[in-house]
């Protein structure tokens, strides 16, 4: 047993929470859904195994040397993962200032509070660690399959990222933080999060394009260019891919580094975190409205409230401002793609335009999500004398005029390249979103906005579904801008998918049973 | 006169509701005209889901619900259109202002915009929001929401005003005033119908009281007709309530 408010005692009280949280969260439903999520689990393991085999087996095959283009390509990789594992630790970071839980508890107590801020940062790379490793871990897996035991570096590689990506966030977090004040800091980090996780992603893509004419990352770093500008390959730039590949000493120094940093950083910062959560917690949100308080009262229909209302909380949602930043951040290099294609008379329409139309159902399944099951005020809107389809019609259209805001001008651009590719692109473009928007609609159920980022958690089934319809939608737009009629079959595809996600969702048990 | 004009403001025959096990089994309760009537009742008694049910935010399992003579089962929209409902946690959306939220619920039951606005003003006053009108209610107390959430309520100026628990949390100085705008209500020609676990309350405020147990109704009217029931003519509110209670679960 440890002492009461030992570093270990928190420890285990953090654990215990974790714990139970993640087993109620899988236990929940009973045993028909543990086989059905253990089933799940592993069709999407093997599913990624499978990925990575097209993707990295080739490479693992080749036998590859520690020359420059190799070790470029590695160090990109590693950059690409370390970016969203940065951008997840800005996020749990920010959280750990915020969430209130049970930290007034604990901060009311007598106990030395930096020990819980310790065992949290702790977490936090072990959290991230993890969430890489599902991600990266099965192409990892792959190439020690295929190249050798010596890609089991790559495993070590990946801690280090985490701890460095952790003491990053850390770093950034408290600057935030002493730089623009409590009351902004948790806005501009998530939004900081969310860019960070696409930027370096899409700033290779942007690079590529302008210097390759192609969207691929790695082909850009093959060309002549970048291994001009790259150090020699001899450079401490390159060690973390040595290190992956199976440098021992590379790998020892590499995670060597990272944990002095992230002990140093923890242990100079960690102290400040009370003081941080007792600044964030006493945070006034309080913000004077724009408006003119002597303005009359706008008082419209019950659709045009609804609608009124729902941009309104849209507008003002910092999280999914941040969220939406990052479709539009992933939108920019087939805007790019597109200026470029334009300029020269080329086409590129079966690349751009299943983006857009993927872009367009993501983007749709959130705002619906928000509206529909995120309401805040169930009890207001369900006493309102407004039928239930005219509530739903109106919170929809709120849905399709957003997408109509973001997706417009990218159509009116693509109106220059060809009427008939502006046409397929809208019509995708609406039936992805409205196939996003159903299926919320039939997996609705009742949550907080502020549960938005657990949205996933709520309802895999839906999460997939919308994924896997934007996926089909955009391959049929590909296909009929590409000019087959092949597209019809793949349109029915989709329409079949929704079929299929209407049978199997709770709205669906009802009408149809 | 016509039928509506006649009839009780909230009617209620054989509701039933059932979850896990039987809610509501079989209530009757009638509730008059311009009536402050208070629903009382131990814990699980019903008393939420009941008032849920005439709200249209629970479906009943069986009985019929008849507001101001509409039947609230079959036409949902005219019955929600005269009722003002509160619950014990005050729903309001974090990102508007209180302004806003009038605005909006003032648009949901299709308040004309002139009539809303003087209606909004009022009710801004009365209840001591006019610093915060312009401020997201994202930092407000509990009994700051609460008020936004009542002037939300009041704001259609509806003929049965609902509330559960409104008072749970409540400083002194927001309950009186929330006391207050009730009365005033009532005073005015409203129906209102309140759970509480205040029981003083009840005993000051309300004109008729209903004790609700295991989902029925086990004894209603004033406060003296509760004190000739049990016998004890002097006893307090919450004395006469734990005998009904216990007399209840005895006879169960």
């Amino acid at each position: 047993m440890s002492t009461p408010g030992s570093l270990t005692w928190f420890a285990q009280h953090e654990s215990r929470l974790v714990w139970r949280d993640t087993f109620s969260m899988l236990a929940a439903g009973g045993a028909g859904r543990q086989r059905r999520l253990f089933i799940g689990l592993s069709v999407l393991l093997v599913i990624m195994h499978a990925v990575a085999w097209f993707v990295v087996g080739p490479l693992a095959r080749a036998a590859l040397d520690h020359d420059l283009p190799t070790l470029m390509g590695i160090t990109v990789g590693i950059a690409l993962s370390g970016s969203a594992i940065l951008s997840q630790a800005m996020e749990s970071v920010t959280r750990t200032f915020y969430a209130r839980s049970d930290l007034e508890l604990i901060l009311s107590s007598p106990a030395q509070v930096q020990r819980l801020f310790a065992v949290r940062v702790g977490a936090i790379v072990f959290s991230v660690g993890a969430m890489s490793i599902v991600f990266v871990g099965p192409f990892i897996n792959v190439l020690v399959w295929q190249g050798g035991v010596r890609w089991l570096g790559a495993y070590g590689v990946m801690a280090s990222v985490a701890l460095a990506a952790t003491a990053l966030a850390i770093v950034l977090t408290v600057f935030l933080f002493d730089v623009i004040g409590p009351k902004r800091t948790r806005l501009i980090a998530q939004i900081a999060a969310a860019v960070i996780g696409g930027l370096f992603a899409v700033g290779l893509q942007l690079a590529a394009m302008f210097s390759t004419g192609t969207m691929s990352r790695f082909a850009f770093l093959q060309s002549e260019a970048a291994l001009a500008y790259a150090p020699r390959a001899d450079s401490v730039v390159w060690w973390p891919a040595r290190a992956a590949m199976g440098d021992v000493w590379a790998l020892l120094l590499v995670f060597a580094v990272s944990l002095v940093a992230f002990v140093f950083i923890a242990s100079v910062q960690v102290p400040r975190f009370a003081r941080f959560a007792l600044a964030a917690s006493s945070v006034s949100h309080g913000r004077t409205d724009r408006a003119p308080a002597n303005r009359g009262l706008r008082v419209e229909t019950p659709s045009g409230a609804l609608r009124r209302k729902e941009m309104l909380l849209i507008l003002r949602d910092p999280w999914l401002l941040s969220q939406t930043l990052m479709q539009l951040l992933y939108l920019l290099p087939p805007a790019a793609m597109l200026w470029q294609s334009y300029a020269h008379k080329g086409g590129a329409p079966v690349v751009l335009i299943p983006m857009l139309v993927m872009a367009a159902g993501q983007l749709a399944g959130a705002l619906a999500w928000l509206t529909v099951s995120g309401e805040d005020a169930p009890d207001l809107v369900g006493t309102a004398p407004v039928s239930t389809s005219r509530l739903l019609r109106s919170k929809v259209e709120a849905v399709m005029v957003c997408i109509g805001v973001v997706f417009a001008p990218l159509v009116a651009g693509l109106m220059f390249f060809s009427m008939t590719v502006a046409f397929i692109a809208a019509g995708a473009i609406v039936a992805s979103a409205v196939s996003a928007i159903a299926i919320q609609l039939w997996f609705r159920s009742q949550f907080k906005r502020s549960q938005f980022q657990r949205r996933h958690a709520s309802s895999r089934v839906a999460t997939l579904s919308e994924a896997f319809s934007s996926i089909t939608w955009a391959a049929a737009s590909a296909i009929a801008a590409a000019g087959s009629w092949t597209a019809l079959v793949v349109v029915l595809i989709a329409l079949g998918i929704l079929f299929v996600v209407r049978r199997i969702s709770p709205a669906g048990h009802r009408a149809f049973s | 006169m016509g039928v509506e004009e006649l009839s009780p403001a909230l009617d209620i025959r054989g509701l039933c509701k059932r979850f896990d096990r039987p809610a509501v089994a079989g209530l009757d309760l009638s509730v008059r005209r311009g009536e402050f009537y208070m629903l009382l009742g131990p814990n699980g008694a019903g008393k939420t889901t009941t008032l849920r049910m005439v709200s249209g935010l629970l479906q009943p399992d069986d009985g019929a619900i008849s507001i101001f003579g509409i039947d609230a089962r079959r036409d949902q929209v005219a019955a929600k259109q005269i009722v003002g409902w509160v619950s014990d946690e005050p729903m309001i959306y974090d990102k508007l202002t209180p302004f806003e939220y009038l605005e909006f619920v003032a648009g949901l039951w299709n308040v004309e915009p002139a009539v809303a606005a003087t209606r909004a003003r009022e009710l801004i006053g009365w209840l001591g929001l006019e610093k915060f009108a312009h401020q997201r209610c994202e930092p407000f107390s509990r009994g700051m929401r609460q008020k936004v959430a009542l002037a939300g309520a009041l704001v259609h100026d509806p003929k049965l005003i609902i509330l559960d628990e409104p008072l749970t949390g409540l400083d002194a100085g927001s309950a009186r005033l929330v006391k207050t705008v009730l009365t005033e209500r009532v005073r005015a020609g409203c129906t209102v119908i309140m759970t509480t676990h205040i029981l003083e309350i009840a005993e000051r405020m309300a004109d008729r009281i209903g004790v609700i147990a295991g989902g029925r109704l086990v004894a209603e009217g004033t406060l003296q007709e509760l004190r000739d029931r049990v016998g004890r003519g002097d006893s307090c509110l919450e004395e006469l309530f734990l005998t009904i209670v216990e007399q209840d679960a005895a006879v169960a």
